[in-house]
């Protein structure tokens, strides 16, 4: 306590300094907040989104390997040559009892779909397309096509049998409307006459020019593909258990069930590398501000250098000078720290109200920030490591020097 | 000149003692500040440290008063050798049995009058707070300084300065107070002060006080007198 008194008020006499290094800390640290709150806030944002986006859990009508062939059941041999495989029609078979079998022991909403190309033609245009087709109320259940619904409405596929919901910018290229019919031309030949009960606008230009979905049984029929899906859309209640439930359906059924995570790899290494940049620049700025406290401990080391001679012949052994010095630097940190934390905080909520108009067509988009106090105790931690360090290191230059060469100096 | 050695008579409990006493300070042509002094010191004396500048008075204190290390030779504290004494066990014994007083005040600048003389007595931790603020105020009192309590160094003149510094050397009761030069930057009024209220520590609570001094004047004041010359002993005589 003693100790910390003569530590304080040796900061409190060199006011400016204090202040000067004091707003240093507190920048690095109110900073390093309002980047962290920052980027952890896009992050999650953007998972929010891709994971609001996409099923959680997608069976795919294929196999991790290539499938058994007769002749390698049959013979026991060590290699085969000229086989022609076996030609089997794809997709996952009795898709309701696919399902079935794994609402028994999977919590969470399950869609059936069927996939495939065709062309859409009207007025004598033509657009290559996804076909997506889909039981209305099942897929509304998996995904956010409803919030992207510009015109008509989804759920109008469940009372039109050749109903049609298409990307608005398919429909602006055609030329064509909501309640217009339109003809899908699958790769077999068989066209098929639609009505476009829906337009949608998802912002990515790849499904907003090609992709269209029809109810699952006019695709069945238009793709020649009867009671045949090729994947099964999983939105779990508990997304953690993605991976696991992932793992036991394609045990289970025996096609490839990929999680949202497996599908999203790549993406999940590039923020452990962004998060590592982050906390490097995190780190950058607090080494800056550690400089800082550096260079005031270290003017109070050569200030002080008389009462350091005063402490050693009081008594004071070289282990409390240097803790007086430590301290000094630590003052500055805890008070760097706090005043770095209000700060933070009052960036971290300025920046969560600026409003962004990214296009026309968007509603307006707010920067995304996540308060956590992790950054908080992070970033204070870091600063009062720094600033312990940058104490320490003219704390121990001050513990050795020696009282006589000092006293001999002042006199 | 000639060489006399005196010390505490029998029935006094020694002290200070040194033995072939030594400090060479290391340099290209080494300079000797002390070299081979020997004399003991008891309890409840006033010893003047005289001689010419350069003659190795400071440096003896110093060596004295556990801030120096000698380059041979020892110094004993009541009758335990020092040379042993890790600087820790060194910072100890000056924070329980030596008071420094130096020429220049050597006060804390950002500290009262009261707090300097509370520090030595925080670290030691001897007495309970109000113990400490008792004691601390009565040796202010008790040197005149009872309306002076509460301001800084810099509010003060140089003789209550010097005074608080002699209070604070006393904090902790110390047996033995080692004082450099304690009158050297004070007016004729303050030396006398000063002077008064080392002699009076040594009367009334029978502490040692050794001070090192150009004043011949005082230094005759005192009950015994240790002269160097070129680092040596000249004399030692009680006066």
């Amino acid at each position: 306590m003693l100790l910390l008194r003569i530590a304080a008020t040796h900061v409190r006499n060199r006011m400016r300094q204090t202040v000067v290094s004091t707003l240093g800390v507190a920048l690095g640290v109110g900073f390093s907040v309002a980047m962290a709150s920052l980027m952890e806030g896009s992050q999650r944002d953007f998972m929010t989104t891709l994971i609001e986006a996409i099923p959680h859990v997608q069976i795919l009508d294929e196999q991790r390997n290539p499938a058994e062939q007769p002749a390698t059941a049959m013979y026991d041999a060590v290699a085969f040559h000229g086989l022609r495989p076996l030609e089997d029609l794809r997709g996952i078979r009795n898709p309701t009892e696919a399902i079935a079998s794994l609402r028994d022991w999977a919590r969470g909403d399950f869609a059936q779909r069927l996939s495939g190309q065709a062309v859409l033609r009207y007025s004598g245009q033509d657009i290559g397309m996804t076909l997506v087709g889909v039981v209305p109320r099942r897929e509304l259940q998996v995904s956010k096509i409803r919030e992207d619904m510009r015109a008509g409405s989804f759920e109008a596929l469940d009372t039109t049998a050749n109903g049609l919901v298409i990307g608005g910018k398919a429909a602006s290229r055609l030329g064509a409307e909501l309640g217009d019919t339109v003809t899908l031309t699958s790769a077999n030949g068989i066209a098929k006459r639609f009505k476009i009960v829906g337009l949608f606008h998802t912002g990515i230009t790849t499904s907003d020019e090609g992709l269209a979905y029809a109810p699952l049984k006019a695709v069945q029929i238009l793709l020649e593909k009867p009671d045949i899906i090729n994947s099964i859309s999983i939105r779990l209640a508990d997304i953690r258990q993605a991976n696991d439930v992932a793992a036991r359906a394609e045990r289970q059924l025996g096609y490839k069930a990929v999680s949202w995570e497996e599908a999203n790899e790549g993406l999940m290494e590039a923020f452990v590398v962004r998060n590592a940049i982050m906390y490097t620049v995190v780190g950058a700025i607090l080494v800056v501000a550690g400089f800082g406290i550096f260079n005031i401990v270290s003017t109070i080391v050569h200030e002080k250098a008389r009462d350091i001679a005063i402490l050693k012949s009081l008594g004071f052994p070289e282990s409390d000078i240097q803790q007086i010095f430590v301290l000094e630097g630590l003052v500055i940190g805890i008070l760097g720290a706090l005043a770095g934390c209000l700060l933070g905080f009052g960036l971290s909520s300025y920046l969560a109200t600026v409003k962004f108009e990214v296009t026309t067509d968007i509603e307006m988009t707010r920067l995304p920030i996540h308060f956590s106090y992790i950054h908080y105790v992070l970033s204070c931690f870091l600063a009062l490591f720094s600033s312990a360090i940058a104490g320490l290191i003219p704390a121990r230059k001050a513990a050795k020097l020696n009282p006589v060469d000092i006293i001999r100096g002042a006199t | 000149m000639t060489l006399a050695k005196t010390g505490p008579s029998s029935n006094v409990r020694l002290l200070l003692q040194t033995k072939l006493l030594t400090r060479v300070l290391p340099a290209v042509v080494p300079v000797t500040l002390v070299q081979d002094v020997d004399f003991s010191i008891g309890d409840s004396e006033f010893v003047a440290i005289t001689g010419p500048s350069g003659s190795g008075k400071s440096s003896l204190l110093y060596l004295l008063g556990l801030l120096d290390k000698p380059t041979s030779g020892e110094v004993l504290i009541e009758e335990s050798s020092t040379s042993d004494l890790s600087s820790g066990e060194m910072a100890s014994m000056r924070l329980e049995k030596i008071g420094f007083v130096f020429q220049f005040h050597f006060l804390l600048p950002e500290f009262t009058a009261l707090e300097n003389i509370m520090i030595p007595m925080q670290k030691l931790g001897r007495l309970s707070a109000r113990d400490q603020l008792e004691h601390a105020t009565g040796l202010l009192v008790d040197l005149g300084l009872g309306d002076f309590l509460h301001r800084r160094p810099a509010q003060l003149s140089g003789g209550q300065r010097q005074r608080v510094a002699v209070a604070r050397a006393l904090a902790n009761s110390p047996d033995l107070i080692l004082a450099d030069e304690p009158t050297g930057s004070l007016d004729s009024a303050a030396t006398e002060q000063v002077f008064d209220s080392l002699q009076s520590i040594v009367e009334t609570q029978k502490t040692t006080v050794v001070a090192v001094t150009h004043d011949m004047d005082l230094a005759s004041r005192m009950q015994r007198r240790i002269h160097l010359v070129d680092g040596r002993i000249d004399y030692d005589r009680v006066q």
